[in-house]
């Protein structure tokens, strides 16, 4: 099984090194054809905007939504996941790839020095998941067929809409892999 | 639900982390900042003036202006970064209480204190510092750094400088992973650095923070060669806004960064980019101004 981690910018490293350690071959994607022998894509946490831009530039945007169509399984994280929202408060500019339908918020929960690290309990896992926020998006409204997997104070903090996976908080910067391993069973090889 | 906790050690690194396979811009006002995050900057470096203009004009170079630095945090909604001086952890106190993301404790300024650096521990603000060798760096490290930078020749357009210090502590942390456990002590004790973090180092075989260059990168290629040496990102002072066409080049050198082993890709981009700054041969320049020799 290959898992496709987008390296155009951010914390696409710590991705590859988590699904390596499940024994998952991971290719970095930067260029629309490099979609073509994955089964599954891991947008990760960064800086949105400059993902938005670098997407954009050679076309990924496009081959990404066409990937999605193809029902395979895409995950964002933090900035993944403001990629992947249909809509993005106070920035309708900013490029997003729209494959899942919520409203975030960027930077929602204040500038770095609020950024924090809290234990969350998350849908079908046994104990409680150490999850660290970083400037985080808040979802403000989910749709219909989007399904509440984590919240965090009331906000949904990990939602799932079909095969696409959207966290705020970043499950790569920790050594818990429960989260990558979820990934893989319930929605890479349920394919 | 547990206690949430902010300002730790993790939220800071994990922080850097993001930053990989980015460019941060030094800008000097609003409009510049704009320009940068149009062109896909992960994060802005506000500061008065760039290193080429302190190196023109000489003088004290110190924090900037509260209202300078607010009117950057409005103007953008990508991550502010702002300079304080060696050693001066009051202008570190006040950069945090503006709400500043990363605080750069930077030798570009003139340093406040010339034997000890702050205790980057006491602030909730992530810091990143500079460091010519493995030493500098795990010592700063070890006051709490959450990001590590080469120095560099900052505002010479020179790369030669960064290239030095990338593979000065990239080459040490290699003989540090390859070497006999009984070694690291005296290794330790040769280089000025904590034991403790040599023996992650001799672990994990990398730093336990990221790693940018900066200081004289001014082109593209200059860019894609720091990445290929092994960097994490990239650091933008002068290169940017001392150049013909600031809007097209530093779009050329976000491209560059996460294309950087694509020569096609970066030969495309640096194409037609107008005048890039004017450079400085770094061995003309008498020792006293040399801005990789402060900080201890």
């Amino acid at each position: 099984m290959n898992i496709g981690v987008l390296a155009v910018q951010g914390a696409f490293r710590e991705h590859k090194l988590a699904f390596e350690d499940l024994g998952s071959k991971v290719i970095e994607i930067r260029l629309p054809e490099e979609l073509d022998n994955i089964d599954a894509l891991v947008i990760p946490g960064g800086e949105s905007s400059t993902m938005a831009k670098l997407m954009k530039n050679y076309g990924l945007d496009i081959a990404i939504n066409e990937f999605k169509a193809s029902e395979r399984a895409i995950w964002g994280t933090c900035a993944g996941a403001i990629a992947i929202a249909s809509e993005i408060n106070d920035f309708p500019e900013q490029p997003r790839l729209s494959l899942m339908d919520m409203t975030v918020d960027r930077n929602s929960y204040g500038r770095q020095i609020a950024s924090f690290e809290v234990d969350l309990e998350i849908e079908s896992f046994e104990e409680g998941f150490h999850a660290i926020f970083i400037r985080a998006p808040r979802i403000l409204k989910i749709g219909d067929r989007v399904k509440v997997l984590a919240t965090y104070k009331n906000d949904p903090v990990m939602v799932l809409e079909n095969k696409i996976l959207a966290t705020v908080f970043h499950p790569e910067l920790t050594q818990d892999r429960r989260i990558h391993k979820y990934f893989i069973e319930k929605l890479v090889k349920n394919s | 639900m547990s206690e949430t906790i902010i300002g730790s050690t993790k939220v800071k690194t994990g922080f850097a982390e993001m930053f990989k396979g980015g460019v941060i811009m030094d800008v000097v006002n609003p409009e510049q900042a704009r320009i940068a995050e149009d062109a896909g900057a992960t994060a802005v470096m506000a500061l008065e003036r760039v290193p080429a203009d302190i190196r023109r004009e000489g003088g004290v170079s110190r924090m900037s202006n509260p209202e300078m630095v607010e009117g950057i945090i409005d103007a953008v909604s990508i991550p502010v970064m702002a300079k304080v001086r060696i050693g001066h952890y009051v202008e570190a106190q006040i950069i945090e209480s503006l709400g500043v993301d990363f605080v750069d404790e930077s030798e570009v300024l003139t340093p406040a204190d010339e034997a000890y650096h702050i205790y980057k521990h006491d602030f909730k603000v992530p810091f990143v510092c500079g460091a010519t060798n493995i030493g500098e760096a795990l010592r700063r490290i070890a006051e709490g750094a959450a990001m590590i930078r080469t120095k560099g020749e900052a505002g010479t357009g020179n790369v030669v400088e960064a290239v030095r210090h990338a593979r000065s502590v990239l080459g040490s942390i290699k003989s540090i992973a390859s070497m006999p456990k009984e070694e690291l002590m005296t290794f330790a004790k040769d280089h000025g650095a904590p034991y403790d973090l040599v023996l992650y180092v001799h672990e994990h075989a990398k730093l336990p923070v990221v790693n940018f260059a900066a200081g004289g990168v001014a082109t593209p290629a200059d860019a894609a060669l720091m990445m290929q040496l092994g960097l994490d990102g990239v650091f933008v002072g002068s290169g940017i806004f001392k150049s013909g066409d600031p809007a097209k080049r530093a779009q050329a050198i976000v491209k560059a960064v996460t294309h950087f082993d694509n020569p096609d890709i970066l030969a495309d981009v640096s194409r037609n980019l107008g005048e890039a700054m004017v450079g400085i041969n770094i061995d003309t320049l008498p020792e006293e101004e040399l801005l990789a020799k402060r900080g201890w």
